[in-house]
């Protein structure tokens, strides 16, 4: 078998609270991902997907603890902490960050800002660094003379866009893009996903997306995992997600997604909330909010269990329905 | 409105509102004429009781700045609004408070709309102490009555708590009850669920629909189509501050007319993919519309010649359109679809 360019193997992530306790944020993430492949990672807020990337990057706050691993070409990279990390950060890996487009540094100029990656990986100094700056300003839509101009000068669209060019400064082999379409219109949201597209497939890029948004995924990726409560529920292709979901929570999550060409449908809410990472959570984490729990889903947890050719899911179901007559 | 004969309950008509820019001290010193940006800019339309309308478009194509001032939150600066019949564009504030309870709005965040201090009791008890309505029995039983439509049931099991404790579902749930608590005849819904996650949009929106269905007027704000498709009657598209196309939800979504439409509606991301007609460039600064029809800069019909062969590439670019009528039947204004329904008329 061949070595994935990227895969996180049970990761886990806990947050330490202030008032003492622990908040299990990620909790046994396993996804992998080959080079130029674009990947969605979906879920409701607050199930662990930022928290996830963050660890990717090795940016988690100093009150996170992680264990497990992500490796990079085969090499664990969490393996020593910010020693191994750091030669890959924005060199190999880079990201654009949820809001991103309104963190450029507001009293200098935006070609500055995309060169500092630059000078700071020692990729290039000077009038080098300036002109690959304008190259990347051009290849993500956007005139070079505009390196010259600040980030108010600039609209929402182009200042996202802008982003993404930084993320490229160092000429990653993946890029981790937030949320980056949440803050925008629709036509602006259009443009800047058929960026993402095209930089994936020029540069051979691997994308991780991250949204809320089931639609942009099924839009933009091949493959996506579905996270709940910190674990991934189910991974597979688009395809089989939405024709053929092995985990409840993703048909019902494509359910109450309004979809235009479905007439006057009603779409359906799922009931309940989320449950609580800053307590051990007993069974299935979904179960409360299911539609299809049964005896087991209460008590045991479901392991995340190979269903199909690159398709993964984590529920009882799966298990019932395969080995009815087992135990 | 021509169905029952019975009058819309509300009417706008060509309504413009404006703000002023500021012209830098430089400008004001060289005694540059004042500047305003026209975020409405000629907008007609008549709703129901028991319809819903959503006003659709991208941010600052003026469908909150339109939705303000029909219940004057903001001053107009022309046209009219008449309200259950009576033009309300001039009322006096005094004049105009009987009519504020009839018409209500829910905001697009919950987090900020409600006050932390206040508990969801106080919160929703609030307008009608406002409006010196009941006794203190008879408000505790109203709010009660307001949370059971907004589905937060048993109602004594939110009455007591603060915001904080609830998740974002439940405080836009309270923040319909302290909407409906006053039996408000108009509903502004200023996008109600974007700040929501997906698994509790559909249960607030089933809310409005149900509170539409038993007659209430709503006006829904939203960017978002896909939430229009399922759930309004009618939908008016908006670009620059004009209605560039509206009609009955199927019509518009199914048979879109105006180019800005078909290009807004081919970019909504679906889990089926379609083909997309992906706009170059953003919205223009409204401080400087462009002539002729205003969203010609940006139209693919001009840019991929049809205009032309239609002959009215001109007209695009240099003749204004008329403010579009409010209408029941499906309307556009588009030079293009005016001359292709003028050449089929005549075969």
């Amino acid at each position: 078998m061949t070595t994935p360019l990227l895969a996180l193997e049970d990761l886990n992530v806990w947050f330490e609270l202030p008032g003492g306790g622990e908040l299990h944020a990620v909790r046994g993430v396993s996804f992998d991902l080959e080079a130029g492949e674009r990947f969605g990672l979906v879920g409701e807020s607050g199930c662990g997907k930022t928290t996830a990337m963050l660890s990717i990057m090795g940016l988690l706050p100093p009150n996170a603890t992680v264990a497990g691993e992500v490796r990079l070409d085969g090499e664990n990279i969490l393996a020593r902490g910010e020693e191994t990390v750091s030669p890959h950060r924005w060199d190999d890996i880079a990201m654009v960050f949820q809001g991103a487009m309104n963190a450029f540094n507001p009293v200098q100029t935006v070609g500055s800002q995309i060169e500092e990656p630059m000078h700071l990986h020692g990729v290039a100094e000077g009038k080098l660094a300036r002109r690959q700056a304008e190259e990347l300003l051009e290849r993500v839509g956007i005139p070079k003379d505009r390196a010259d101009r600040f980030p108010h000068e600039f609209s929402g669209g182009m200042r996202q866009r802008a982003a993404i060019a930084m993320a490229l400064a160092c000429e990653p082999k993946i890029l981790l893009a937030d949320e980056p379409t949440t803050a925008l219109d629709v036509m602006v949201q259009a443009q800047i996903l058929e960026l993402l597209v095209s930089l994936a497939s020029d540069f051979n890029l691997a994308l991780i997306l991250v949204t809320h948004d089931l639609p942009v995924v099924a839009q933009v990726c091949d493959r996506a995992a579905v996270m709940y409560a910190g674990e991934v529920a189910e991974s597979a292709s688009i395809d089989a997600l939405f024709h053929t979901p092995k985990h409840p929570y993703t048909r019902l999550l494509f359910a109450a997604t309004p979809d235009l060409r479905a007439g006057g449908e009603r779409v359906a809410s799922i009931p309940g909330a989320p449950p609580r990472l800053d307590k051990p959570i007993v069974g299935c984490p979904f179960q409360p909010r299911c539609d299809s729990a049964f005896a087991p889903c209460a008590t045991e947890t479901p392991l995340l269990k190979k269903v199909g050719d690159r398709h993964v899911a984590a529920c009882h179901l799966n298990d019932h329905v395969r080995e009815p007559a087992t135990a | 409105m021509s169905t029952n004969g019975s009058k819309p309950l509300l009417e706008v008509e060509d309504l413009v509102a404006s703000y002023p820019v500021g012209r830098g001290l430089v400008g004001a010193a060289k005694r540059e004429p004042k500047l305003e940006v026209h975020a409405v800019d000629g907008v007609s339309f008549a709703l129901n009781r028991g319809e819903m309308l959503a006003l659709v478009g991208e941010s600052g194509c003026g469908k909150t700045s339109t939705a303000q001032s029909v219940l004057r939150l903001i001053e107009t600066s022309g046209g009219s609004i008449r309200f259950d019949g009576q033009e309300i564009t001039g009322l006096s504030a005094k004049d105009l408070r009987p009519l504020r309870r009839r018409m209500q709005i829910v905001y697009q965040d919950p987090y900020e709309s409600l006050d932390p201090r206040f508990r969801v009791g106080a919160t929703i008890e609030e307008p009608l102490q406002v409006h010196g309505i009941g006794s203190k029995d008879e408000r505790r039983e109203e709010v009660k009555r307001a949370l059971e439509l907004a589905g937060l049931t048993p109602p004594e099991l939110y009455i007591d708590r603060y915001p904080h404790e609830l998740s974002g579902g439940q405080r836009q749930r309270v923040a319909i009850a302290a909407s409906l608590v006053l039996h408000p005849e108009l509903l502004v819904a200023d996008e109600p669920v974007s700040m929501l996650d997906v698994s509790v949009r559909a249960g607030i929106l089933s809310i409005l629909d149900e509170l539409r269905d038993n007659g209430l007027a709503v006006l829904m704000i939203t960017h978002d189509l896909s939430t229009a498709a399922h759930y309004a009657d009618r939908i008016a598209v908006m670009y620059l501050g004009r209605i560039v196309e509206a009609g009955p939800t199927e019509e518009v979504l199914l048979a879109p007319r105006h180019p800005y439409t078909r290009a807004l509606l081919s970019v909504v991301p679906e889990i089926r993919a379609v083909e997309h007609v992906v706009l170059t460039g953003e919205i223009p600064d409204p401080t400087r519309v462009p002539a002729g029809c205003r969203f010609h800069p940006r139209c693919p019909a001009l840019a991929d010649g049809s205009a032309d062969a239609a002959g009215v590439a001109d007209h695009c670019r240099g003749t204004a359109l008329p403010v579009l009528p409010a209408a029941d039947e499906h309307s556009c204004a588009c030079h293009l679809v005016a001359a292709l329904v003028a050449g089929g008329d005549r075969t």
